[in-house]
């Protein structure tokens, strides 16, 4: 395939999509080939669209294959492994007239060419229409011209603990598939050029961001999570129960989102590390929890894996359409910190920092992310959780511990029940320095003003913002959150000298470094992943600078590379052709 | 220890006089004296209400949370911790109204924490409303007509859902009270104790005098762990029996449920996550 180009950045590599119905298993095949690509030498980001049921539908999964690390959702489509007769019309804007599509050209009926490889018949051949997924791996990896030992390797991985004959039939299917790939390819008839391989990436973790969550949940002293299922941030609560046995994690799904997140307050209460996984739906019924931590000041944990609402939504699609939610979630006044990773790696630092900012400032600390990035895997060298800082901040009491005593600061020292001689109480009325209950309206406004300061401290820069750029700059790229590989991927591909980009991750308070770059800007181009420009809101709110375009999208996909380079590139190319006719 | 060793200075009790929260106060402080728990391992969780306000008026660690919603965070305390003592305390509003969906999977999840019900059948904070245990008939702001919808019997639902330990006690009667609650909290396991009491200032139907002449005591040959008769014992109506209705000791906690202390019972906040370890999970995502 072609290298980079200006057109159409994404090109750094092959994407290739697997498409089909639920029940097809096309995670099967999104996972052996995420394997068997990476272990041969490719870096692989992988992302997905699925409807919401458990059979039928019409689904996908996007695999880019590269010779460099991309992590960005590309529309274009390479190679379409079709395994069924809706896969194409599915796809149909996605498609153009270089895409690849391999399938059974019979069963397909398109009045396009196709390379014709009938997954169903040749599983058949091999024992059970079921090997099909097999069949389609050792196809692509066929394509790629790789050894067939890592497509062993990956099935018999897949298969670990199955009876030694499924596994054998499931390999004899796949080799089927991947000589008639690799005919193809040596034919020259496949048209596919692989990319660069890099060697060093053959050993590195292939990690989701629930996972990556998960895993720096961990290293951030996690040991309690409590919560109720929703769709996406339900990963997380199964990722740490798994690691429950391993880590001593207290993972308990609780009978609703209400009781989770009461739970998690009674947990660090009690001195553990708690957090809560849900979605805006589920946040929803936690708000009044919120309210409480504020009132008693206890650290808590809270991700929003976003989600299109309102209500109930799409289930199963992206938007970063919770923030405003996060951020006036609970009545009453009281300071709170937003995080929103910009990336999976990101996810696994900025989770185990939630733990140690919440523990710090004694403050709900919310992570926002979104489909997106809590579905999508890649292969990532780099998660290390050594040195992560994790040590409680909590004290032994003394007798005459008082919870909230008054500090310059605001933080009180913060002591558990049974450490140390004192006793701890919180209560969610207004109360006095030891937590009693008051209706000394003097001391109500002292209680206030201290809870308050430490919306002072937070305004620092906890999560520093991401630049990229010229110092020159004229027009700042704005966004938050999951969309910074794309915003970066497309203004890669651009090449303009006075166009900088500006990404954050702390997304309330705004760290004051960010606040300068905005006040530099002549132009700021805002991208969100909702209707309403909401972070957009929150900045103009905060500084002043109401941003100048607003590239938003709400049909519940993430943004493709492709889409924005052609969106900066026209309102660039405005700006150029205005100031031309100005001179 | 002594019951007054519970005892806070200078707590502003908030309660009418006569009325049956102090008998309730009272009762706990000489069970938690008789079973030497020392206020520093005891934490009091409660919710929103009169009956709630009662873990400010005796010397302990204490959650004071939201309305309806101390059980969860009782049971994530005790699951933190499991060498407190964790006592969740309440009214009949809190815990079976607005808490009613916490309350009825804290049975089956049945964490080792006594669960206090002052029941006295109406909404004392908010001023006279009915509460889910207030008898048909009875007249209020809200219901003008008088209450229409059935009682909530707490002890049949309980036994219902084979709660570990079910009891109903009478703030008039201290010492008995004293007795059952003792028995509460040593029982390893959610133990529910439903405590009658008057509300002098909104319950004008449920007074002291009704409440003494519409209880007994169970008899002494009633056999707690006989879970049919102990359901018998909770749908009377003639009288409301006194005294443990049910037992059953089959019934795991659910802390020794948890993997987190299957090989070590140090509290959560005594441990730091093994990073080597952690380092070694993510590796074995390489292949
Ligand atoms: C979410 C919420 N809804 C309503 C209230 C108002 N409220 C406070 S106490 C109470 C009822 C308490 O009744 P009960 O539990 O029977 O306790 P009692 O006051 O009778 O002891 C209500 C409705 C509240 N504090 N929070
Ligand atoms: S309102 Fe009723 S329950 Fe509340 S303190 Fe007064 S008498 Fe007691």
């Amino acid at each position: 395939m072609s290298q980079t180009n200006q057109a159409t950045p994404s090109r750094t590599g092959v994407t290739v999509v697997i498409a089909g119905e639920a029940g097809q298993g096309i995670q099967t095949v999104e996972y052996l080939l995420a394997k068997i690509l990476k272990s041969e030498g490719y870096h692989i980001f992988a992302s997905k669209e699925y409807m919401s049921r458990i059979r039928g539908g019409a689904n996908s999964t996007a695999i880019r294959v590269s010779s460099a690390r991309v992590a960005a959702y590309a529309a274009g489509i390479d190679l379409l492994v079709a395994l069924d007769r809706e896969a194409p019309a599915h796809l149909a804007d996605r498609l153009s007239p270089a895409t690849i599509i391999v399938g059974d050209a019979a069963g397909l009926g398109l009045d396009r060419p196709v390379l014709d490889i009938p997954f169903a018949a040749i599983a058949a051949a091999a024992g059970n229409k079921l090997f099909a997924n097999s069949v389609a791996s050792g196809a692509v990896a066929g394509l790629f011209q790789v050894d067939f030992a890592g497509v062993e390797r990956a099935i018999a991985a897949y298969f670990r603990g199955k009876p030694q004959a499924m596994v054998d039939q499931n390999i004899a299917a796949a080799r089927t598939g991947y000589e008639a790939g690799r005919e193809l390819a040596a034919a020259g008839r496949a048209g596919l050029t692989p990319p660069d391989k890099d060697a060093a990436v053959a050993g590195d973790p292939i990690i989701n961001g629930s996972e990556a969550l998960a895993l720096g949940a961990v290293a951030g002293g996690c040991n309690f999570i409590a919560s109720y299922p929703m769709s996406p941030g339900t990963g997380v609560l199964i990722y740490l129960s798994q690691f429950a046995a391993d880590f001593g994690i207290v993972a308990e799904q609780a009978e609703d989102e209400i009781a989770a997140i009461n739970m998690g307050l009674g947990a660090w209460y009690a001195g553990a590390r708690a957090m809560v996984s849900t979605s805006g739906g589920g946040f929803a019924l936690m708000t009044e929890a919120v309210s409480l931590a504020g009132m008693i000041e206890s650290p808590m944990v809270i991700h929003i894996a976003g989600r299109p609402g309102p209500a109930t939504g799409l289930p199963t699609r992206t938007e970063q359409g919770d923030l405003e939610l996060a951020l006036y979630a609970g009545h009453g006044e009281f300071p709170r910190l937003i995080l929103a990773p910009r990336s999976i790696d990101a996810a696994f630092y900025r989770t185990a920092e939630a733990f140690q900012l919440a523990d710090r400032f004694q403050v709900p600390v919310f992570i926002l992310t979104d489909q997106f990035l809590v579905d999508s895997f890649l292969n990532l060298p780099e998660l290390d959780p050594a040195g992560l800082e994790n040590e409680p901040r909590i004290v032994a009491t003394p007798a005459d511990y008082r919870r909230y005593e008054l500090t310059p600061d605001g933080l009180s020292p913060r002591g558990i029940p049974g450490h140390g001689a004192g006793l701890v109480g919180v209560d969610s009325d207004e109360h006095d320095e030891a937590g009693h209950i008051t209706e000394d309206l003097e001391l109500r406004v002292r209680m206030v003003d201290k809870r308050l300061r430490k919306l002072e401290l937070l305004r620092t820069d906890l999560v520093p913002p991401l630049f990229h750029g010229p110092a020159d700059y004229r027009t700042l790229v704005v966004g938050w959150g999951s969309t910074y590989p794309a915003i970066r991927e497309a203004l890669a591909g651009l090449d303009r000298p006075d166009v900088a980009q500006l990404h954050l991750e702390q997304v309330y308070p705004l760290p004051p470094s960010a606040v300068a770059y905005l006040q530099k800007a002549e132009r700021i181009i805002l991208v969100e992943n909702n209707a309403t420009g909401q972070f957009g809101k929150l900045l103009r709110q905060e500084t002043g600078r109401a941003a100048s375009d607003r590239i938003l999208k709400y049909n519940g996909m993430p943004f493709a590379v492709e889409e924005l380079a052609e969106r900066f590139a026209a309102l660039l190319t405005a700006d150029t052709a205005a100031e031309g006719s100005a001179v | 220890m002594e019951a007054k060793d519970f005892n806070l200075e200078h707590a502003a009790i908030a309660w009418c006089p006569g009325c049956g929260n102090f008998g309730i106060l009272n009762a706990l402080k000489g069970a938690l004296a008789e079973l030497d728990i020392a206020p520093e391992g005891l934490v009091m969780v409660s919710g929103i209400g009169q009956a709630a306000k009662t873990p400010h008026y005796l010397k302990c660690n204490f959650f004071n949370g939201l309305h309806g919603r101390a059980l969860p965070a009782a049971t994530a305390i005790k699951a933190a911790n499991p060498g407190l003592t964790v006592i969740a305390e309440s009214g009949d509003g809190d815990m079976y109204g607005e808490g009613g969906n916490h309350w009825l999977h804290t049975i089956r999840r049945n964490p080792n924490l006594t669960n206090l019900v002052h029941d006295n059948m109406v909404y004392g904070l908010t001023k006279g409303q009915a509460s889910p245990t207030s008898p048909q008939g009875m007249i209020t702001p809200v219901q003008v007509r008088g209450v229409v919808n059935e009682p909530f019997n707490p002890l049949a639902a309980a036994i219902a859902l084979d709660a570990s330990f079910v009891a109903r006690a009478f703030s008039g009667d201290l010492q008995q009270t004293k007795e059952i609650l003792k028995q509460a909290i040593r029982h390893p396991g959610y133990a529910l104790v439903d405590i009658l009491h008057p509300c002098v200032s909104f319950n004008k139907l449920n007074t002291f005098q009704w409440f003494k002449e519409h209880t007994e005591y169970l008899d002494a040959g009633h056999d707690p762990s006989d879970r049919e008769a102990a359901f018998a014992q909770a749908l009377r109506t003639d009288r409301l029996p006194l005294g443990v209705f049910y037992l059953n000791r089959e019934r795991r906690p659910f802390e020794e449920t948890l993997p987190a202390y299957a090989d070590r019972s140090e509290p959560l906040y005594r441990r730091r996550p093994d990073l080597a370890k952690l380092a070694a999970v993510i590796a074995t995502r390489r292949d």
